[in-house]
């Protein structure tokens, strides 16, 4: 296995967490710089993601590298019925790193294993996606000038939303009081309250959206998603609930900001879009900075 | 009838005794029992005061190693092992359960790697405020010790 890959938010360290973010600062101060030149970096969507495949192909060609790969597995050899693993290795043979994106879950973690080349996990089913992580650490940080000792909302699908969760692992470094604001079908886990407890993080649940988030300085919405329930009235009523608009901000903090990984539907009313504490399309925007940060770290390419 | 089963006395070997009589089988499968050329002398269904209905395994000529005794740690904790030479049980092996479990666990994920492309499993065992918990080393799915699913 290449160490350098990047599969999992808890493969990286608070210093290796803070680095990338540093790192992440000067690309956004300096994007466009030649230190990928020659390198050939493979972008394997085994699933169709545009959003991070766009992300990570821009930020390597910023960078001076060149792509291969494919935005879809029907245009694979994987759809004849080759292995991951024979795919992973042909690959290896043309490129310096590769980004998968892949339907099946620990498909990332298999890949790293087995790659002689460094891998970039960019999502394996509902597990991990680590830049998005990354991504929102960034922002938070841009945002607030700080990762430490802020009180994070965390809104929608709890239950089966992979980014807030790993958000949750990756500010356990940080001091962090959360506040959890879900319908009782999409509850956060017990295991990710466990986990607070053991790190010592503060934690509150409610399931009224409304005005629960007056003490926090980010508010991170998800997607209530329609596929997760069994009882579509109990949706129907959800959906509503859960919407943020923009009468409901004006008690909250003058620092506020507010996160979604996107896409959104009705999650949040367009005419949040216009405040200033809307913050979830220069969250898109960072995305790129930061997977420059994750692309060099892993070819080791900073200091060239 | 308060008739004695009456099982071939062991010279060199392995005894596995005290398993649950619906985990024997399992026991076998585990240890690839099914394939050995060795003489194997099975019970099943004997009485037993502490667990009711027991099962038994004799191996002959073949000490089990620790880490081939372990990997059933895992669904008959309290099985013992007594290893034999000439007629005389040199070794009573505690059975402990190992950090990480391979092959023998089948994922309950239905869309995790290991259930479909040929991949060996690995799971991490872990104890959460006393429970054992296996975690699946691709997917990262936890379950707890007794809903795991034996291949």
């Amino acid at each position: 296995m290449s160490n350098n890959s990047l599969v999992s938010i808890s493969d990286y360290c608070k210093d290796e967490i803070l680095t990338i973010l540093d790192s992440a600062a000067e690309f956004e101060a300096n994007p466009n710089r030649k230190i990928l030149d020659g390198k050939v970096i493979a972008t394997l969507f085994f699933e169709p993601s545009t959003r991070t495949r766009l992300s990570f192909e821009t930020a390597v060609i910023r960078l001076g590298g060149s792509i291969i790969g494919f935005s879809d597995a029907a245009t694979s050899s994987s759809s004849k019925g080759e292995t991951l693993n024979d795919t992973i290795h042909m690959v290896s043979c043309y490129a310096d790193a590769i980004v998968m994106r892949h339907p099946l879950e620990g498909a990332a973690r298999y890949a790293a294993e087995v790659s002689p080349v460094p891998i970039i996990n960019a999502g394996d089913g509902a597990n991990q996606h680590p830049s998005q992580t990354l991504l929102d650490l960034y922002s938070i940080l841009k945002t607030q000038g700080t990762l430490e000792n802020l009180t994070i909302c965390l809104v929608g699908d709890l239950k089966y939303g992979r980014t807030v969760h790993s958000l949750i692992m990756a500010m356990s470094h940080f001091k962090p009081t959360f506040k959890f604001i879900a319908p009782n079908e999409l509850k956060m886990p017990d295991e990710y309250k466990v986990f607070c407890e053991k790190n010592n993080i503060p934690y509150t649940e409610v399931n009224e959206l409304t005005d629960n988030f007056n003490d926090a300085d980010i508010l991170y919405m998800t997607r209530v998603q329609k596929e997760r329930f069994q009882d579509l009235m109990e949706y129907e009523r959800v959906k509503n609930v859960y919407t943020l608009k923009n009468d409901m901000l004006s008690n909250s903090k003058p620092n506020l900001r507010i996160l979604h990984p996107l896409p959104r539907v009705n999650e949040i009313d367009p005419d949040v879009d216009s405040n200033e504490k809307a913050y979830y399309f220069r969250q898109a925007q960072n995305g790129l900075y930061v997977r420059q940060a994750i692309v060099s770290k892993v070819l080791d390419s900073n200091k060239k | 009838m308060g008739k004695e089963l009456k099982v071939a006395v062991l010279k060199n070997g392995t005894v596995i005794d005290h398993i649950p009589a619906d985990k024997l089988f399992k026991v076998v499968s585990i240890l690839h029992l099914d394939k050995t050329l060795n003489q194997i002398t099975l019970a099943n269904n004997l009485d037993s005061a502490k667990i009711g209905s027991k099962g038994l395994i004799k191996i002959s000529e073949r000490a089990l190693e620790e880490d081939e005794t372990n990997k059933i740690a895992l669904i008959c904790p309290n099985a013992k092992i007594n290893i034999i030479r000439d007629f005389v049980v040199v070794e009573k092996r505690p059975l402990i359960l190992p950090e990480e479990i391979r092959e023998i666990v089948q994922c309950t994920n239905p869309v995790c790697i290991t259930n479909n492309q040929p991949v060996t499993t690995r799971f991490h065992v872990q104890n959460q405020n006393g429970q054992i918990v296996l975690k699946c080393h691709y997917c990262e799915r936890e379950v707890a010790q007794e809903k795991v699913k034996i291949k």
